[in-house]
This record gives structure tokens, sequence and C-alpha cells, in this order.
């Protein structure tokens, strides 16, 4: 089998990216993952593709939009807002247009690569369902520029359901006329926040804009009301309009229906993505059950772990047993998030992997907000200098204050049983535009308030000659205590 | 340092007619010119600014704000090694300090054959796979040491002729048949589509 390039030669069909698990449980999106040729439209037409799509056009528009409210299809990217509702957001203004957020990039996730490259025509038809509820005829499908292979794929299923009638002029043949264009991001994390991923579109630098407008729903691309939604989000619709929302709230908790997309990576005996029930299933069970992740490796003691991407604040042993849902998740101080599980035993360098993930959101910093472009640079050189022997007795208080800095207040960590301290819920408040700087801290806070021994013991070796100084001997350990 | 030959400058009309605004084609013609050189050279930028109508500043400022852009020659292989937190945990650090000792590179540096161009970069969204890393943006999964020596005599050898040259992203384009096309417009001239005015219940 072939698909044609640019340059007109063959390809042979490249296999699918590995991660995906196959685990026992209800299958909403993940259902054609197993086939070799999941992409393909007519994999797809032969397992049920398009019927999502003409369910809805047998509908009225406001028919459509209502089930997915019904639903209560929340938003897959990191919010978890609920779609419907963001819907009903839109002013009776047109233009208006539908922006598909794949510009997955937050530190551990892993799921809207697989769902655009495994099964890009179950994207298509989601994206054309939703085109349809909001009445409108011109959506931009926006993917990380690092993803050649989701590139390929789209590109190639775009092609086959403009040829076949399922996008682009009378869709199905109807009098419904909707456009998808492809299009190609570039390497920018912060693109991910929807109003940097407008601006991004729009030829711009990718950075967020000044709120209000609180939602782009409002003023989107080009000022006109604007959606943007997750790939796993709009991939939710075609089943829900086969088999609508009362089947769908069978599914996962009261408050969080459905299933959700979840990478497990880090110390796990089997790291993966799978797909499981919301607010069912408890991390507990994620980490250690032989259905999913099957136990830390080495049989190793759990240290932490991040519930949902980077940007999360962390989860140790007493946050185990929650049930993985937004709503619980946010009350016991962290996010669920984009789905992404970092999983760290008790061999792991909590500053390490502070620092690590604070480096992050310092190299990612689009420069805009001050507290953030300044004080994520800041935070990743304290750590820095902690971590390499030259820390400093004030140093702890130091990265606090930066954070506090960034987000005002007191910033949500989960509860620490042992030191009778109470969770502080989800979201942090801030003194930026957008929610990167603010996340920055989430390491940070968590790290300290848990792990507060290791960072003084690091430190205390550095003051009284430097354990970790002495180390490294190529480095000119006075002038490095010495400071600037 | 090239403007767009006559066959990019086709494709580049096309891309722009899939936007109601030419400037939204600013980044996918970016990704072209980088195709064509391997890199986004001046002469490139200007090129664009006058298809999308913006100045060269404009185009410049976009450019030099996402990573992926190059503005000067890079090797005939990025190597990207994500060193992000799942990475990290499973030696993402330890394969780039094996990268660096091999290549004789450290991140941002091409090696004196201008084969490789080595980046230490952010997460590739393959975090189950860990450590892993990309060769001209191609993921390669689960990387030990001697999978790393291997993977670079495989590409010093010619062998890996599955991952084109730099700046290629999809092999596979969108066209959208004239014929096909729902009708993109600028938004000046675009307004409810009528399908929906008459599919709608008259009073909502």
């Amino acid at each position: 089998m072939s698909s044609h390039t640019n340059d007109g030669h063959t390809n042979d069909y490249v296999p699918h990216a590995p991660g995906y698990v196959d685990n026992e449980g209800p299958k909403v999106v993940t259902s054609r993952f197993t086939y070799e040729d999941s992409f393909t439209l007519e994999r797809s037409l032969a397992t049920g593709g398009y019927d999502g799509l003409k369910a809805a056009l047998a509908k009225s528009p406001a028919e459509v939009a209502q089930e997915v409210k019904d639903a209560v299809v929340l938003g897959r990217g990191g919010a978890g807002f609920p779609a419907g509702v963001k819907w009903g957001f839109m002013p009776q203004i047109w233009p208006r247009y539908l922006v598909v957020n794949g510009d997955e990039s937050e530190p551990g996730t892993y799921k809207d690569r697989l769902l655009m490259e495994r099964d890009p025509h179950q994207l298509i038809e989601g994206c054309m369902i939703a085109c349809y509820a909001l009445g409108l005829n011109q959506c931009f499908l926006y993917v990380r520029g690092e993803m050649p292979l989701a590139h390929e794929r789209i590109a190639t299923a775009l092609n086959e359901a403009y040829a076949a009638g399922y996008v682009g002029k009378n869709v199905m043949d109807t009098d419904v006329s909707i456009d998808i264009v492809l299009h190609w991001g570039a390497g920018a994390y912060i693109v991910g926040e929807e109003t940097a991923l407008i601006e991004s579109l729009e030829g711009n630098r990718g950075q967020p804009r000044l709120k209000p407008p609180y939602f782009p729903a409002a003023k989107g691309l080009y000022y006109q009301p604007t959606i943007v939604n997750n790939v796993e989000t709009l991939a939710n619709l075609p089943w829900l309009m086969v088999n609508g929302a009362e089947a769908y709230k069978t599914m996962g908790s009261e408050a969080s229906p459905g299933t959700r997309m979840l990478a497990v990576s880090g110390h796990v005996k089997r790291p993966g993505v799978y797909e499981v029930e919301q607010g069912v299933v408890t991390f507990r069970e994620l980490f250690y059950d032989d259905n999913y992740c099957g136990g830390i490796r080495d049989d190793n003691d759990l240290k932490m772990f991040i519930p949902g991407g980077g940007s999360a604040p962390w989860f140790f042993e007493d946050q185990l047993d929650i049930p993985m849902e937004g709503r619980t998740v946010g009350a016991a101080g962290s996010m669920l998030g984009s789905g992404a599980l970092v999983v760290m035993d008790e061999t792991t360098d909590a500053v390490k992997a502070a620092l690590r993930v604070v480096r992050f959101f310092a190299r990612e910093s689009c420069g805009k907000c001050t507290p953030c472009r300044e004080g994520t640079s800041w935070e990743e050189k304290v750590l820095q200098r902690i971590l390499d022997g030259h820390g400093r007795p004030e140093d702890i208080d130091l990265l606090l204050e930066i954070g506090t800095n960034i987000s005002p207040g007191t910033y949500p960590v989960a509860s620490f049983g042992d030191a009778g301290l109470d969770a502080v819920p989800f979201p942090p408040k801030q003194t930026t535009i957008c929610p990167l700087g603010p996340s920055s801290v989430a390491p940070i806070t968590s790290a300290i308030r848990r792990f507060r021994d290791e960072f003084e013991a690091k430190i205390d070796a550095s003051a009284d000659g430097g354990v970790a100084a002495v180390d490294a001997e190529s480095e000119p350990v006075v002038a490095a205590a010495g400071g600037h | 340092m090239s403007r767009l030959n006559a066959a990019n400058v086709t494709l580049a009309n096309e891309i722009i007619s899939h936007y109601p605004k030419k400037k939204s084609a600013l980044i996918p013609l970016l990704h072209l010119a980088q195709e064509q050189d391997g890199y986004v050279a001046d002469d490139a930028m200007e090129h664009i600014a006058e298809l999308v109508e913006v100045t060269p500043a404009e185009v410049l400022g976009t450019c030099s704000f996402y990573e992926m852009f190059k503005r000067h020659p890079v090797g005939t292989y990025m190597i990207n090694v994500c060193t992000n937190i799942s990475c990290q945990l499973l030696g993402g650090e330890e394969l780039l300090h094996h990268a660096e000792q091999t290549l004789g590179i450290r991140p941002g540096g091409t090696t004196d054959d201008g084969m490789f161009t080595l980046e230490d970069v952010e997460c590739i969204a393959a975090c189950t796979e860990a450590p892993c890393l990309q060769v001209n943006y191609r993921h390669e999964y689960r990387l030990s040491t001697d999978d790393f020596d291997r993977l670079v005599a495989d590409l010093r050898s010619g062998k890996r002729s599955d991952i084109p040259a730099h700046g290629t992203l999809g092999t596979v384009r969108q066209h959208i048949p004239a014929d096909r096309r729902a009708g993109i417009k600028h938004p000046d001239d675009e307004g409810t589509p009528a399908w929906f005015a008459s599919r709608q219940p008259a009073e909502s």
C-alpha cells in the first residue's frame, strides 16, 4: 500500500509509533488503535467511521450542541472545561471559526499525537460534527511541528475525506459545506495556550493575548468568535453522536463522564498510553494493577508522581487512592491536566527533578510578562546552584518568594499527612497573562513542602566546604561560592 | 541564500489560498523555505514577505520566535535528544552526554563534516518510550548508548533513507481541489453559512 508524496514518490506505510496499551475497559477514542491500517479511510469506514457525522447531519445544529452539553464532554487539553458550555459562549456573530489544538507539548503528555497518527479520520469527523453544531464553515487543525507522521496521516486523511465527500462542499450529499485546513506549528510550547495558538495561526509570534476577553469564543481568530478545542475532546464526538449522551454518561463518574487517554511514564513496569474511565479508576490502580502499569519498577517505593503534566503540582503516596477526575484531583491540590502521569520512585532526586521541570518553563517562557520571563530563569538559576553544591541557606526562601511574585497567595499543594498540612486546591493565582509562569512554581512548592530536608542537605553540604563542589574538580570552588 | 523556486511559489500560493488572511500562511511558508534550503534564508524571508504582503521584519519576527526555524545552515541530520522529566528519569541526560562525547559537539553545535547538529530539546511526546530522540524530527525510541552509536553509524553509511532531509516536515501535503472547496473567504466577505440558517429552528 502506498501514499503520494510531494515529489511523486510512494511511501510504504510507516509503522505506528509505540506506546498505546490495549487494556481492558470501554473504548471511546481508541477503538481502531490496534489495526495496522487504522488511519486509512477504508478501515475507518469498515468500522463505523463517519456514522457520527451522518447522525449529526440528521439533526439540527442546536440539537447536536445540546447532545454535547448533555453528555458533559469535559475538555481534554488541560483546564477540563465542559466543551458544550464553552460552545455556548459564542455570540451570534459570523464569521466564526473552530481551531483544533494539536500542539501537544506539555511534559509527559503523549496522547493527541497517537490520536492524530492512528485515527485521523475520527478527529476529522469530530471536527465536522463540531463545525456543524457551531454553524461554521472553517476549521483549522493546528498540529505541532515536531510531529511529521501526524501531519502526513492527517494530510492523507483530509485528501481522502475531501475526495469522498466527508469534508468540503456538500458534505455527504447535503447542503452543508465545511473546509478543514491542516496547519503546521513550528516549535513553541506556549502556543498550546489558546490565545497564543490563535496569534500563531494569524502568522504572529505565539504570545498569549491580554485578557479580557477571557474566552476566544467572544474574540478569537481575526478577532471573530472562535472555539479552540483539544484533539481528544473532538475525537469523542463521533462515538457520542452514534451512541448518545445517555450511553456516554454510563462511563466514568457523574461529574466526569467518559474516558481519558492517560500517558503513564517514568518508573513503572509497563509505561504506556491507556484509555481509562474517568473518576472510577484510582491512581493506585493505574500504577499497580496488571490491567495497567503493573507496579513500580524493581518493586521500588513510590516517591512522588505528577498527575497531569509538568504544570501540575506533585502528588505522593497519600494521594494514591483518589479517583482520577478533574474535580477530585483539583480539590486535592493538583490537576489531571493533559492526562500526563510521571511516576518517580525512591531513587529520584527531588531537587534534580524539580529543576528539570522548572528549566522547561524557563526555556519556554514567551517573554511577554515580566514575572514569568524573569522569575522562571531565576528559579532555574537558584535550583541549579543548589544542585551543583553552591546553594545558600537563604535559597529555599528565595525560591518560594520568586514563586509568590509569579503566583501570589498560597500555591496549590497536596496534603502532607505526616506534617499535618492540608491540601490547597487548584488552580493557582497569577500575576501573568497565562498560566505558564505560575506552572513553574508547582514543582518548587511541591518539592520544598515535602522534601525540604533534601534541599537543606544539599545546601548544608555546600556551606561546610561543599561536598558536591569538591566532587566537581574542574569547578573553581572559591569563585563560584563567592557568588555575584 | 535563495528565494523560493518556481515550484515552491506555486505551492506557496496554494497554501495561502487555504487561509482567510494571507499572513496566516506565514509559518507554513517558512517551513516551505526551510524544506527548500535546509534552513530559512534571508532572501526567502523577503520573498515570503512579498507573497503574504507584510514587511520582511514581520516575517523575521515570527520566524525568530519558533524553535524549529533555523536561520543558518545546520547538519545533514539534526539530532534532538529529549532530556525533559520522563526522559531524564530513564537516562535522557546520560544519552545526551554520550551523544556529546561521541559526536564531539555540544548542544547547538555541528560536527566539522557537516553531518550532525545536536540539540537538547524539550518533551517530544513519546514519554512512555523514554529516553527518546528525533532525527530531522523523526522519532527514535528507548535508546541505549549502543543504540545511539548504531543510529549514528547507520546515518553515516546512508542506511536511513527513511529519514528525509532537514526541513522536510510531512512528505504528504493537503490539497483541496477547487471543486471540493466549501469556500474560504476573507472575514469581511464571510457571513452566516446558508445551511446553518436553514437548519436552525425559527426562534432560537
